[in-house]
This record gives structure tokens, C-alpha cells and sequence, in this order.
């Protein structure tokens, strides 16, 4: 995934005033993208609280990845009772990253979880409303801010047989309005052939359930992407340990879990997924999972929403969109626009 | 010769006493362990707790046996509309001669659904239908032979993952809490530090304390134990709710005898060892010490509660005019035989009762009438 492939974003308006730009600023625009993005990465409850999100939230942004340590972390996470946002600026080789994740309280604590999952898709499809009210603007910002969710991590607990109902429920739900990454929570407490067979048997599951997760198959691109994600989706979903504490192992200081035989480093492959987890968002599919947010499910909320306001652009730059309708869409039709578009161009006709 | 000198042991005097220096009913606790060994022991264990805590493992670990050699795990898609069953498993321990008859008593799809309301009530019904059969045997006309399957304890697993007690286990435990004796457990708690586990024993301790559930109590110690073993009884109150890790997998750690254990890349879990989890603890209490205990506290408090609970609630008012009428009757007013039984097979069974008390009313007047009989002739020949 080359970033320069891509053509170079607008900066983000949340950047510092704008100063006169000086030789220097030239040059560095030269010689590197400078790209500030904005990931919106929610952290989504895997129906109980206690799985880890909010630790993974701090092991992400203190694991050795980053040069620059980041501050405020150091604190003990309370009980998340409302969705959260962490937003931090990370600097790498001149390439800037705005980083921002979501924590979720979790849900499906209570003993009747029916419809849990309506304040997550609410709060994604709020995003996309945001987005496009934007987008319909007749004289609109040069750059929209983008605070859609980019990508979704589900915590599945490490039962070891199979996915709960509730996990399906909600991963039907999710897979169709953003990308979804799922992993084994708290995977400290399976050996590695449990992991295995776990593994196998959710990725059984999936298949059965027809939930597509991220890296979803129909948008690879060519013959490389394919081979490169089959891979991933071989390994998904990561088992995945998340620590904020360090500790000292041979000599070297680690993010890790101590206990009474052993210390669980988080960083080391043959302990847990979690480097793979961080370099599949960050390191390799970052701009893949902004792409396919933007073109695929945005479109999709797009299409939906107008749609429901039966009225499609009569020119360049009119859109009239009636009120966003409470609750979270439906999954999008494709065969209803289809059959919109023709009887509007019919309508057309008649003018 | 033995036996019938200890028979009548209780009413031996002085005389018999001749070249004995004592009388011999020391041998009294020989007696009643040879009964019981002969008779046996039978337990029923029942576990519940939401899937993958590892209840099944305990279980085969704690009695080193493989109940679960024939389960099969059922699928995602299975779950979706599965619904609480209540499975029962028996299979016969023997150790050093004592055997023991355990029954597992399983609630398999417990909190699995995404809408849990009331799934424990399949197991309250159970636990009060067991009650009910043994209310029926103790009441009938039979009892040599009388089962005992009623649930003697309930392991109660949470999950290791929460912060405490979630709603459905708050919920479960109010409901079953005075009908069993429950013994709190933390699932797989390999998955917490140290601290961790003490921090999550602490909040569940207090949760219980606010819920007012009542948990089982382990009996006091008596004050002539020796100091290790109140020291050890001591411990054991400490740790409740048990954190424990299951494994029946022998591990070779290095040089080190084999072990049961859990191994992973960063260590191997002991599960004997009581630095590493409170399995030891959980089995000496539940298997060496207060198995005894746990099955006297079901049947002298928990059932008694539930038999009065019962009777009470069905007293009829043509029961008191009939226990008015005996003159031999010592029972309450609201004391009614077999009320759970049909009606038919009730009013045989009374009208059979009422016979034998009008068979014993006219010996008694017999007996009284010899006895008048006797004094007048007494006070003949004294006249006399």
C-alpha cells in the first residue's frame, strides 16, 4: 500500500494557524507527502466490559512504534461509561498522523442485550450524516473535516468454543456499514493451539454467517492484494494482549502482563498478534481502510439516505436531503437505486 | 459375641465390668465407617455459569476423571436458538476403598442467548423438583430405600473478564441462593496478575455482601484443632470466591517433575500450585473436608426451608378435623401427608393411616382395660 499513490489529501483544519511557509516548508513538501489524516478507529464493546479495549487504546499509542512518547497515559482506566475520543498527533520521518480512537462502554452487560448495538451504528451513521451534510453544502469547505470511523475493532471474548449469538448479531450489523476487524481479546488465557482452533472455528463462523470483515475479498484490487490479504485473512482474527505497564525482561524494558510464571510481552510475536494488529492498521492498510470508508460504505449511506428522500440531484451542486430518520439504516439496496435512476430519468424525460 | 456386647453397652453396669477396664463403645465411630463405606457416598455437584469458563475442565480436573469425553461443542448457528437444558451426568469414584457416587448436574446454554431473561428459571424448577422428590419418598410408605438426588452444591462460575458480578449472575444467584449452597468461582484465572484477582475477589465479595446473597458458610473451626489446620481453614475463607485454572494435561517443565498444568510460551501455568491459582483449596474443601458438611447444611437447613415453605402453603381444612379425632395424634393442625401426591392415591393412603390409627386407639384401650383389670384384682388380694 503506497501512500504516494494516492493523491495528497488536503491538510487538516485542525492543524496549528497558518504561518507564512518558508523555504523549509517547501522543500519538505517536496521531498515527503505530508499527510495529515484523520483515522477514526472505534473501538467496539464485544457485548462486556473488561475485555481490554481501553488498555489496547493506551498499549497502541505507547508501544515502541512511536518515537515520541505520549502523554496522560500513564493513569489507570476506569470503567468507560460513554463514548470516548483519544486523539493524538503522531510524527514519523516528516509524516504526520492524526490519530483518533473511539472507546465504547461495554455493552451487552445486561441481561436483556436486545438491540445493544443501535448506540454504536447510530454513532457511525451519525458520522456519515456529518459528512454529507457537509458535502451538500452549495458552497462547501475546501476540506471536510472527516471524523467518519475508518475502521471498527470487535473484541470477541476468549470463550474457546465458537461466536456468541450476540457477537453474530452485531457483526452482521457492523460488516455492513464499516470496515470491521475482529480479534481475540484477553488471548492470554489460551495456549496457542487453543488459539488455533478457536481461530479456525470463528473463521468457520463468519463463512457461515456471510460477514464480510476487513480485508473483504470483493475489493481486492490485483493479484498482489490478493495475495497479500489472503495472508491476513488467514490470521484474523488476531489474538491480541494489550498492557500498559512495563516491565524489565532481559535487559530490556517491555509493555507487558506480569504474573506469577511468566511475563506476557505484547510486543513479542510468539506471545501475541498484537504487532500484527498494529501494523495491518498502521503500517499497511491505513489508506486502504480510509479508501474503501470512503468509497464504498460512504457511498453506500450515500445512496441509502437519497434514496429516502426521493429526490435525486437535479443539476450541479442541488441536493435537498429531508431530515436524517431516527435509528440506524437499513443495508443498502443496490437494485432500488437502480430502479430510482430509471424512473427519475423517465421523470426527467418529461421536462 | 462383639456386636451384642456393645448392643447392650448403654445399659451395662458395674457388674459386667469384670476384667474390662472400659467399656468399648470407643469402637462406635469403627462401626459407623464400616456402614458407610459399605453404603457408600453419593454427591450431586451441580456447576452453572455462562460458556468458556472453563467449567468442564475444572470438573475433569478436580475428580480426575473425563465426563466430558462425548460432548460435542454445538455450533454458532445451534446457539442462536438454543435454549437452558439441564444435563445430568453420574459416574462412580473410587479412592482407597471409598467409593463415591458423584452426579454432575450441567446447565449448558446458560446466558448464551442475546436475551437471558429468566433462563435460570429451568434451573430453580430443577433444583426445587429434586426437593419435591424426596419431600414424596420421606412421606411415603417405603423408606428403605430412598435416592437422595437433590443438588448439594453449586459451583457458580464468573467470568474473569468483568469487573465483578454482571446482572444475569446477580440475577441467578438471588434466585437459587436459598435453595442450594452456592460456592462462588472465578473461571480461568490465568488471565489476571496478581493484583488483578485480588482486586476482582475484593469487589465480588463486596457485591455479594450488597446483594445479600447468601453464599455457602463454612463451619467454624472447633477450638481444640491444631494450629496448621485452623491456619489452612483460615486461608481457605480468604480466597473465597475461588480463582481456578483447570487443565488435565501433564506438562514436563524443564527438570522439574511433571505437572498439571497450562503451558504457554511465556510460562506454564500450575494448577497445583497454590501460588499460581486456589484449586487446591477448592478441591480439599469440596472433596476432603466439608463434603459431609455441604450435604448436612442441604438437608438440614435448605430442604427443611423448602418442606415447611411447601406444607405450609398447602394446608387443607378437612386435614383438621382428622387430626383432631386421633387422639394419638402429636401433629400440628396444618401437618398433612403426601400433599404433592395425586388425589386418588392421597385418600387411599389416609384412609390407611386412619385404620392403623384406630387399630392402635382400640389396643391402647386394651391395655388399659387390662390394667384396671390388674390394679382391682391388686387391690382384691390386698383386701384380701
Amino acid at each position: 500500500m503506497d501512500p504516494m499513490r494516492r493523491f495528497p489529501l488536503p491538510p487538516c483544519p485542525s492543524d496549528p494557524q497558518p504561518r507564512t511557509p518558508t523555504l523549509r516548508d517547501a522543500e519538505a513538501e517536496k521531498h515527503c507527502l505530508k499527510m495529515s489524516n484523520t483515522v477514526v478507529v472505534l473501538w467496539l464493546p464485544p457485548g462486556q466490559s473488561g475485555l481490554g479495549k481501553s488498555t489496547m487504546v493506551n498499549t497502541l499509542f505507547k508501544s515502541k512504534m512511536w518515537k515520541s512518547t505520549v502523554q496522560g497515559l500513564g493513569t489507570p482506566t476506569p470503567q468507560t461509561l460513554k463514548l470516548q475520543s483519544v486523539t493524538h498527533v503522531i510524527e514519523e520521518k516528516g509524516v504526520k498522523l492524526k490519530l483518533t480512537v473511539t472507546d465504547t462502554p461495554g455493552f451487552g452487560d445486561q441481561i436483556n442485550n436486545d438491540k445493544c448495538w443501535d448506540p454504536i451504528l447510530g454513532y457511525i451513521s451519525e458520522q456519515y450524516e456529518r459528512y454529507l451534510q457537509e458535502e451538500i453544502l452549495i458552497t462547501r469547505q475546501r476540506h471536510i473535516p472527516d471524523t467518519r470511523v475508518h475502521c471498527c475493532i470487535y473484541f470477541v471474548p476468549p470463550t474457546g468454543h465458537c461466536l456468541r449469538p450476540l457477537d453474530i448479531e452485531f457483526l452482521q450489523r457492523l460488516c455492513r456499514t464499516v470496515n470491521v476487524v475482529p480479534v481475540i481479546a484477553r488471548a492470554d488465557s489460551l495456549t496457542i493451539e487453543e488459539r488455533e482452533t478457536f481461530r479456525r472455528r470463528i473463521q468457520h463462523n463468519l463463512r457461515t454467517h456471510c460477514i464480510e470483515v476487513y480485508p473483504q475479498k470483493c475489493f481486492d484490487e490485483d493479484i498482489n492484494d490478493r495475495i497479500l490479504n489472503s495472508k491476513i485473512r488467514d490470521r484474523i482474527p488476531f489474538a491480541v494482549v494489550g498492557a500498559d505497564r512495563e516491565h524489565l525482561v532481559n535487559g530490556r524494558c517491555v509493555l507487558g502482563r506480569k504474573t506469577k510464571w511468566g511475563i506476557i510481552e505484547v510486543e513479542n510475536l510468539a506471545h501475541c498478534e498484537f504487532p500484527l494488529l498494529r501494523d495491518l492498521l498502521i503500517r499497511s492498510h491505513l489508506q486502504d481502510l480510509k479508501d474503501i470508508t470512503h468509497n464504498v460504505h460512504y457511498e453506500n449511506y450515500r445512496v441509502c439516505r437519497l434514496n429516502e428522500s426521493h429526490l435525486l440531484p437535479r443539476g450541479p451542486g442541488w441536493v435537498n436531503l429531508a431530515q436524517t430518520p431516527a435509528g440506524p439504516l437499513a443495508a443498502p439496496q443496490p437494485s432500488k437505486v437502480h430502479q430510482q435512476a430509471q424512473e427519475d430519468s423517465e421523470d426527467g424525460d418529461e421536462y | 459375641h462383639q456386636r451384642k456386647w456393645v448392643e447392650t453397652a448403654g445399659a451395662a453396669t458395674a457388674s459386667r465390668a469384670m476384667d474390662k477396664e472400659y467399656v468399648g463403645f470407643a469402637a462406635l465411630p469403627n462401626q459407623l465407617h464400616r456402614k458407610s463405606v459399605k453404603k457408600g457416598f453419593d454427591f450431586t455437584l451441580m456447576v452453572a455459569g455462562e460458556s468458556g469458563l472453563g467449567k468442564s475442565t475444572l470438573i475433569n480436573s478436580l475428580f480426575l476423571t473425563n465426563l466430558y469425553e462425548d460432548r460435542q461443542l454445538p455450533e454458532a448457528s445451534a446457539r442462536l436458538t438454543q435454549t437452558l437444558t439441564i444435563e445430568r451426568r453420574g459416574v462412580e469414584i473410587e479412592e482407597g476403598g471409598i467409593k463415591v457416587k458423584l452426579t454432575l448436574v450441567d446447565t449448558p446454554g446458560f446466558g448464551d442467548s442475546v436475551d437471558c431473561s429468566d433462563c435460570w428459571l429451568p434451573v430453580v424448577r430443577f433444583i426445587e423438583e429434586q426437593f419435591e422428590q424426596y419431600l414424596r419418598d420421606e412421606s411415603g410408605l417405603n423408606r428403605k430405600n430412598i435416592q437422595d438426588s437433590r443438588v448439594h452444591c453449586c459451583l457458580y462460575f464468573i467470568s474473569p473478564f468483568g469487573r465483578g458480578l454482571r446482572p444475569l449472575d446477580v440475577a441467578f444467584l438471588r434466585a437459587v441462593h436459598e435453595k442450594v449452597n452456592i460456592i462462588p468461582v472465578i473461571g480461568k484465572a490465568d488471565a489476571l496478575m496478581p493484583k488483578e484477582t485480588q482486586a476482582l475477589k475484593q469487589k465480588i465479595r463486596e457485591q455479594l455482601k450488597e446483594e445479600e446473597i447468601n453464599i455457602y458458610q463454612f463451619p467454624d473451626c472447633d477450638s481444640d484443632e491444631d494450629e496448621d489446620f485452623k491456619r489452612q481453614d483460615a486461608e481457605m475463607k480468604e480466597s473465597i470466591p475461588f480463582a481456578v485454572v483447570g487443565s488435565c494435561e501433564v506438562v514436563r517443565d524443564g527438570g522439574t517433575r511433571p505437572v498439571r498444568g497450562r503451558r504457554y510460551s511465556w510460562g506454564t501455568v500450575e494448577v497445583e500450585n497454590p501460588h499460581h491459582c486456589d484449586f487446591l483449596n477448592l478441591r480439599r474443601m469440596l472433596v476432603q473436608t466439608h463434603l459431609q458438611d455441604l450435604k448436612e447444611v442441604t438437608h438440614d437447613l435448605l430442604y427443611e426451608g423448602y418442606r415447611a415453605r411447601c406444607l405450609q402453603s398447602l394446608a387443607r381444612p378437612g386435614a383438621r378435623d382428622r387430626a383432631s379425632r386421633s387422639k394419638l395424634s402429636r401433629q400440628s393442625a396444618t401437618e398433612i401427608p403426601l400433599p404433592m401426591l395425586p388425589l386418588a392415591e392421597t385418600e387411599k393412603l389416609i384412609r390407611e393411616k386412619d385404620e392403623e390409627l384406630r387399630r392402635m386407639q382400640e389396643m391402647l384401650e386394651k391395655m388399659q382395660a387390662q390394667m384396671q383389670q390388674s390394679q382391682t384384682q391388686g387391690e382384691q388380694s390386698e383386701a384380701l
